[in-house]
């Protein structure tokens, strides 16, 4: 596992591993598609429950992705791991793209649930504060040139950022919410019957593999794109002396 | 289908959830093309290492 620290190894390890990935996770992907079209409408949403074999992962992913950049961070910052950061700016963007559609899945969801696509509710309210906060991710990175000035400063935001972690969890909890409190992950076993709960794991598992194949993905990315920044600088300082030598010959001619 | 209730709002959600997961595949499998064909040149050229 350790040798998965050095970039050829994990650039090795990535190309063999990825294609069985990406295979397993389209399997899944199909599984669960068809087990949510099969699934009985519930007794109060209708047909209107299959957005939740949708929305439901995307939740758990915006959450668990951060955990993961909370984790890549302190790799960073205390153990300096040297893929740590690579792994932290490689999850942004996915972490973005999963929250977004957690936002919309659950806003469609809301329209003929709730009646309104939006409300001022803590969960939704903290979910769009974990996207407004993977999009600074974003930004921060693309903004500071210095690769490790840029991951230093995204680990610490990403650290300060992670106590929003806690106030998605129990949101529902802690206030008096529209948003349904936890029914899969509970003391006491989910509260939803099994013929809807199989899809919504079955999603929940190929979600998760498409996220792991696109992480390995985008770490690959940063790899490649570090040696290419680090070539282009070699051969334009080798132009650059190749130039001074031509000067020099050219002025003492 | 369409006598199903909310059919309009179940088709949008899984379409914007396609839509985006093949925005982020599609980004990454760019990404890598771009990142491979100019470490190539670079090869080419001779500037390329063996640690690839």
């Amino acid at each position: 596992m350790a040798n998965l620290a050095n970039p050829t190894v994990f650039l090795a390890v990535t190309r063999r591993a990825l294609p069985w990935l990406a295979l397993a996770t389209a399997a899944l992907f199909a599984v669960g598609l068809w087990a949510a079209l099969l699934a009985p409408p519930d007794y109060q949403q209708g047909e209107t429950v299959k957005i939740m074999y949708i929305h439901v992962p995307a939740a758990w992913l915006s959450s668990f992705i951060y955990v993961v950049m909370t984790a890549a961070s302190l790799g960073t910052l205390v153990w300096r791991h040297p893929l740590a950061d690579a792994a932290q700016k490689a999850a942004a963007p996915l972490g973005a793209g999963f929250t977004f559609i957690c936002l919309v899945t659950g806003s469609l969801w809301g329209k003929p649930m709730w009646g309104a696509y939006w409300v001022w509710d803590a969960r939704l309210t903290s979910v769009l504060v974990l996207f407004i906060l993977y999009l600074g991710l974003v930004a921060l990175w693309r903004s500071i040139e210095d690769p490790g000035r840029a991951a230093r400063a995204a680990a610490i935001l990403t650290l300060v950022g992670c106590v929003n972690l806690p106030i998605i969890k129990f949101s529902v909890d802690w206030w008096n919410t529209l948003h349904q409190p936890a029914s899969v992950f509970r003391l006491g076993g989910p509260t939803i019957a099994p013929q809807l709960l199989w899809p919504l794991l079955i999603m929940a598992l190929a979600f998760t593999l498409l996220f792991v194949v696109l992480h390995l993905m985008a770490i690959r990315n940063e790899i490649l794109r570090r040696r290419l920044a680090r070539l282009t600088m070699l051969a334009a300082a080798e132009g650059d002396a190749l130039a001074r030598r031509f000067a020099a010959g050219g002025s003492g001619a | 289908m369409s006598d199903i209730p909310h059919i309009g709002f179940i088709v949008a959600a899984y379409l914007v959830t396609a839509a985006a997961i093949l925005a982020m595949i599609g980004a990454i499998v760019v990404d890598y093309r771009r990142l491979t064909r100019a470490l190539d040149r670079l090869d080419a050229a001779g500037k390329g290492d063996d640690a690839q």
